[in-house]
């Protein structure tokens, strides 16, 4: 190792830089960190973009809001509550009834997930979950027309009860549709627009059968 | 099963080494359907079978190069290998559709629409709007023929829809399943020169389908012989466009065993068909009490039963 001796680290040579340690909170971040707020805000806020993509439905514009911040939670709410609403039918004959919970709440979900399948298969740009978000918020039209139904129903189940039931349901169909088109349609390659819609128009279509079709016990 | 499935995907691999195997071939866009056919396998045609061209819908027999190998090269786990069975336009399904609704006679659908495109779009949301049309139209039909009796309560007699759909989806894929199994094992004994991919096959009987839709809208009118009218027509009409494809294909085979192909695929057509009326929708029954009135010669005029 003699020949070591000689070197030598020289004092010329600047030793520069920066070591900063962060103490204490990061105030830029503080937005980010959700842990600290009361729960209220927490849920107020999944609330509130709910409702939001609510009423984009009801009031279709071409705004990317209801793309962009998918969620879940407004399908999983309308689902269940129409899943609800379609029980208590006629029963007595078990294999002749409506549909079951479960049986709606498959045919909601796995015919969402087709949709998306079929319209990414041919060639659309939107997200999976982008596209399971809007199929599943517009069932908001249909799933008010089943209240409106279950309403009418109270009132009586004539002739007059069933051409009330199949205006609304027929509007709310429409409705459900244009909305999730005016979501969906961009996002797909010019010439085969058609061939994406038309699966959407027989989803809504099953799911406003299913709402017409209903007869209290 | 196993072997079943991997002899499958071996076709496939098969249909993509072919397709790639011609380095030279030069690249045609597919923008409109009047363009050169292309030959499936690279299987040589016999000169002098002028039939078999009119039947092919080509007049170039001897174009024997294949097209840009870019179709199914992508391997079967990926998503794009999957998005070329649905590389169609509006007007090409609308083509289709078209061309199994009015069979024109002595042209192949399959060589004149589906031309080595098939897709899986049709097939899929033709069967799956027939199983929900089915069900929707038998409740309705069934509503309408009970609706004035007194002891009837309307039910959505939900639970058809599955079986429906599970009747539908099984002969949509299981019979062009066992028929390519079928052919396949007869070419490897007679040699034929017209041959489908599977794939081809569950297109043509996807889009065979189609003509039950309106037809079994119109089966609500509740009269039997316009049922069984309306049945015999679409079963000619589809069952023509199934014959039309697959008399070719077992044309050079024992005379007996092509005439027994094509007799099952027809019989397997009527019985979807019958089975589908005779469960579905209710036999229509008296429309009104038709009186017993005494004829002139005292014989009583008999009640026509349905």
């Amino acid at each position: 190792f003699a020949g070591l001796a000689d070197v030598s680290i020289s004092e010329d040579i600047p030793v520069e830089g920066e070591i900063t340690v962060p103490v204490g909170s990061r105030s830029p971040d503080e937005d980010f960190s959700t842990l600290d707020e009361p729960v209220r805000d927490t849920i107020m806020r999944d609330l509130k973009a709910v409702g939001k993509k609510f009423v984009h439905v009801m009031y279709p514009k071409k705004s990317s809001a209801l793309l962009r911040d998918w969620d879940l939670w407004g399908p999983l709410v309308l689902c269940v509550s129409l899943a609800l609403m379609l029980q208590g039918g006629s029963a007595d004959s078990k294999d002749d009834g409506g549909p079951q919970f479960a049986e709606v709440f498959v045919i909601i979900w796995f015919g969402a997930v087709v949709i998306t399948l079929n319209s990414k298969l041919l060639g659309g740009t939107i997200s999976f979950f982008q596209s399971l978000c809007v199929l599943g918020y517009c069932v908001l039209p249909l799933t008010v027309a089943m209240l409106v139904c279950r309403l009418v129903l109270l009132a009586g189940s004539g002739t007059i009860s069933f051409v009330i039931r199949l205006i609304v349901v027929v509007a709310m169909f429409g409705w459900s549709t244009l909305a999730s088109t005016a979501f969906l349609a961009d996002s797909q390659p010019p010439n085969r627009k058609a061939l994406v819609v038309y699966p959407i128009f027989l989803f809504y279509f099953v799911i406003s059968w299913m709402i017409l079709t209903f007869t209290p016990q | 099963i196993a072997c079943f499935l991997m002899y499958l995907l071996a076709e496939f691999d098969d249909a993509a080494n072919l397709l790639a195997a011609n380095p030279d071939a030069t690249t045609i866009s597919i923008d409109e359907p009047a363009e050169i056919p292309k030959n499936q396998h690279g299987r040589l045609q016999e000169p002098g079978r002028e039939e078999d061209d009119e039947l092919l819908g080509t007049d170039d027999s001897d174009k024997t190069e294949l097209l840009a190998g870019q179709k199914k090269s992508a391997p079967f786990w990926t998503f794009e290998y999957y998005q070329t069975f649905f590389d169609v336009d509006t007007y090409q399904v609308l083509d289709r559709i078209k061309g199994s609704v009015f069979p024109v006679p002595g042209k192949n659908f399959v060589r004149l629409y589906i031309r080595s495109n098939p897709d899986l779009y049709g097939p899929f949301w033709i069967c799956a709007t027939l199983v929900f049309t089915i069900a929707v139209s038998g409740n309705l039909s069934n509503f309408f023929i009970h609706l004035g009796k007194p002891t009837y309560h309307y039910v959505p007699e939900f639970r058809k829809v599955s079986i429906a759909a599970t009747a539908i989806y099984a002969y949509a894929w299981l019979v062009p399943l066992a028929l390519w199994g079928f052919l396949m094992w007869r070419n490897s004994k007679v040699m034929n020169i017209v041959s489908y991919s599977f794939l081809e096959i569950v297109c043509v009987y996807g889009y065979s389908l189609f003509i039950y839709i309106p037809t079994a809208i119109l089966w609500i009118i509740p009269q039997k012989v316009v049922r069984w009218v309306l049945m015999m027509f679409s079963l000619c009409l589809s069952g023509s466009v199934l014959v039309m494809t697959f008399w070719p294909a077992v044309r050079d085979d024992n005379r007996r065993i092509a005439l027994a192909t094509v007799g099952t695929i027809v019989l397997l057509h009527a019985l979807l068909a019958v089975g589908c009326l005779a469960y579905f929708f209710d036999a229509p029954e008296l429309d009104f009490p038709a009186p017993i009135i005494p004829a002139h010669n005292g014989t009583v005029n008999k009640v026509r039963i349905q």
